[in-house]
């Protein structure tokens, strides 16, 4: 390791940047935490096979054969076939695009959302923050699953409605973690000196505010990808999210029930699924959090 | 303490408002016409001029804001459109069960979290706690819906190893001791695993602090410091968390009622949704809303009762 930084010392004349520099220590740190890099190598061959899986699944997901209809696991079918002759391995294989797809991009438009209403509510402040957060506070007012539900009650149930209902639902968490570092850094004295120096509010906040608060939000955002995960599941479950045939894991679940008790593998993989799959994502938080943020360490 | 209570009360009042705001515009969220809807696709314009009339579309948008809210103050969430019955009458019945399922998996999740994490702290990087935490880590990643499928499938239909059926529960409805475990288990189980983690590290810190340091050198009976000394301030975190997970609890109560048909709210909600049954939505969604904000109060001032040094004001 030595010798390479020497190296990279003397053929680029200029020192490695702050961020790729912090980017380093942090992977050093990742690395001697050895479940993370389970979790994370996981999640890399997960989205390997969400991308590669269905060129090489042995049968189409959503081909019936009603000959072999609830078939017990075998060299032929893996997991068996469901109640209407599906092979379950190649349905699990299609399904892990749609369960990483719904977990990144809910994830995704929660803490967008979440950053932008917590920067201004921790930046600005005032009845601007009152304001924001009351509205914060009103959606955590809502259960769990049930704010997803009423919104997905009244879209209408699709894939595309949780991805934006699980979303809205993680909202708050992240505005709450934004508006809390804002608050700290904007007190500090450099920002006071920027300002002085006539630097835009927008430069303040993309250039010294939200770096401050990368690492809680990349821990948050890889745990809340595994609630995401869960909630989206168990709203296909109930038949609010995925519509059949689609091999979406929680409804593969709900189809599957029925005849749980003549072939138990039809409820038994796809849950399984899931669990490897959040498991995955918590286990790489979890280690991120050890890595990055010493003051959340458990 | 009282000035607090009163200070906490106020403090809800703009959520609450917020709370029936939202639910309020559930109804006009609604793609196309509520009447419409309401009235069936079958309705002639008449009957859905009457629905209108009947749910006061036809007044200012404020207008009916105030007349929900001053209905819902007085128990009034309007009337169900399958059953025409009043949806306070229809969640009434539905509501004690719900409420009875929570508190049952609160109790449980509680119970073996706060052991399982005392042990865990206490035997902290031994194998013990690493089993301890990699099974709570997986209680945490499970969905609730497949963990109660495959409780039916081991305890209430029955695995037959050797000459002994497992099949000691019922699977579905609510009310004999047998219908009453698996459900609690599939609720309580990852609250169990949040607080196990949660009372670990908590405990953890409260283990390195001076004063248990000092109670162990006046030779103070280990299970004296753990229990009465390091317990009770690493409770105080916990707390929290228990309030906090109620909400993802009530949540839970959905898919756990609809797993083992079990006759509560959860279940009255998703019927309403796959009827369009909105009044009922609506007010269930309210009703579930109140319960945890509720609670939510409840912990809080249980929080300050248990420690007393913070001052929430």
């Amino acid at each position: 390791m030595s010798e390479q930084s020497i190296n990279n010392a003397e053929t680029s004349s200029r020192p490695p940047s702050p961020t790729a520099q912090r980017w380093k220590s942090f992977y050093k740190k990742l690395r001697k935490n050895k479940a993370a890099m389970v979790g994370g190598l996981l999640i890399i061959f997960f989205i390997l096979v969400a991308i590669l899986g269905p060129a090489f699944t042995p049968y189409e997901p959503n081909v019936q054969n009603h000959v072999n209809k609830l078939a017990s696991p075998s060299s032929e079918h893996w997991f068996g076939t469901d109640h209407h002759g599906r092979d379950i391995f190649s349905r699990i294989i299609h399904g892990m695009s749609i369960t990483l797809y719904v977990g990144f991009f809910s994830v995704l438009i929660g803490a967008t959302v979440g950053i932008f209403l917590g920067v201004i509510s921790g930046y600005y402040g005032r009845q601007v923050d009152t304001v924001i957060m009351r509205c914060m506070d009103i959606l955590l007012a809502f259960p769990g699953i049930l704010l997803a539900l009423a919104i997905v009650s009244v879209l209408g149930g699709s894939l595309q409605n949780v991805i934006i209902a699980v979303g809205i639902f993680s909202v708050p968490v992240f505005a709450r973690i934004v508006r809390g570092s804002t608050l700290a850094v904007r007190k500090l004295e450099y920002i006071d000196a920027m300002r002085a120096l006539g630097a835009s509010d927008a430069r303040i906040i993309f250039k010294h505010i939200l770096p401050n608060v990368t690492s809680p939000l990349i821990v948050q955002g890889t745990l809340s990808i595994a609630t995401s995960i869960l909630t989206a599941s168990g709203l296909s479950f109930l038949g609010m999210g995925a519509q059949p045939p689609t091999p979406e894991w929680g409804a593969m679940l709900s189809g599957g029930r029925n005849y749980m008790w003549d072939a138990p593998h039809v409820a038994f993989f796809p849950g399984i699924a899931i669990v490897i799959v959040v498991l995955a994502f918590n286990i790489f938080g979890d280690g991120l959090r050890d890595a990055l943020d010493p003051k959340m360490k458990n | 303490m009282f000035t607090f209570i009163i200070r906490r009360l106020i403090q809800t009042i703009p959520v609450l408002l917020g709370v029936t705001i939202l639910t309020f515009s559930l109804m006009h969220l609604i793609p196309g016409d509520p009447a419409q809807i309401m009235a069936g696709e079958s309705a002639s314009p008449a009957q859905i001029e009457q629905m209108r009339e009947r749910l006061g579309l036809n007044e200012a948008i404020p207008v009916q804001y105030a007349k929900y809210v001053s209905g819902v103050v007085q128990g009034d969430l309007g009337n169900s459109i399958r059953s025409g019955r009043a949806v306070a009458d229809e969640i009434s019945g539905r509501f004690w069960v719900t409420v009875e399922l929570a508190i049952y998996s609160t109790i449980l999740s509680v119970f073996i979290g706060l052991i399982a994490g005392v042990i865990s702290a206490t035997k902290h990087y031994t194998l013990t706690d690493v089993v301890i935490m990699i099974v709570a880590l997986f209680g945490l990643s499970m969905p609730n819906f497949w963990l109660g499928l495959m409780l039916i499938q081991w305890f209430a239909i029955g695995m037959d190893i050797g000459p002994i059926n497992t099949g000691w529960f019922a699977a579905s409805g609510w009310g004999s001791w047998q219908q009453i475990v698996l459900p609690v288990i599939t609720l309580g189980t990852a609250g169990a695993a949040i607080i196990a983690r949660m009372t670990r590290s908590s405990m953890l810190e409260v283990i390195g602090q001076d004063y248990i340091r000092t109670a162990r050198a006046k030779g103070v009976n280990e299970q004296v410091v753990i229990y009465r000394h390091a317990l009770k301030n690493a409770m105080i975190p916990v707390v929290t968390v228990v309030g906090l997970q109620f909400g993802s609890l009530l949540g839970g109560a959905v898919l756990t009622e609809m797993v083992f048909a079990v006759n509560g709210m959860g279940r009255l909600i998703i019927d309403a949704i796959r009827a369009r049954d909105f009044p009922i939505v609506q007010g269930t969604v309210l009703v579930f809303s109140l319960l945890f904000v509720a609670v939510n109060l409840l912990v809080d001032i249980a929080y300050r009762f248990l420690n007393k040094r913070i001052d929430l004001n």
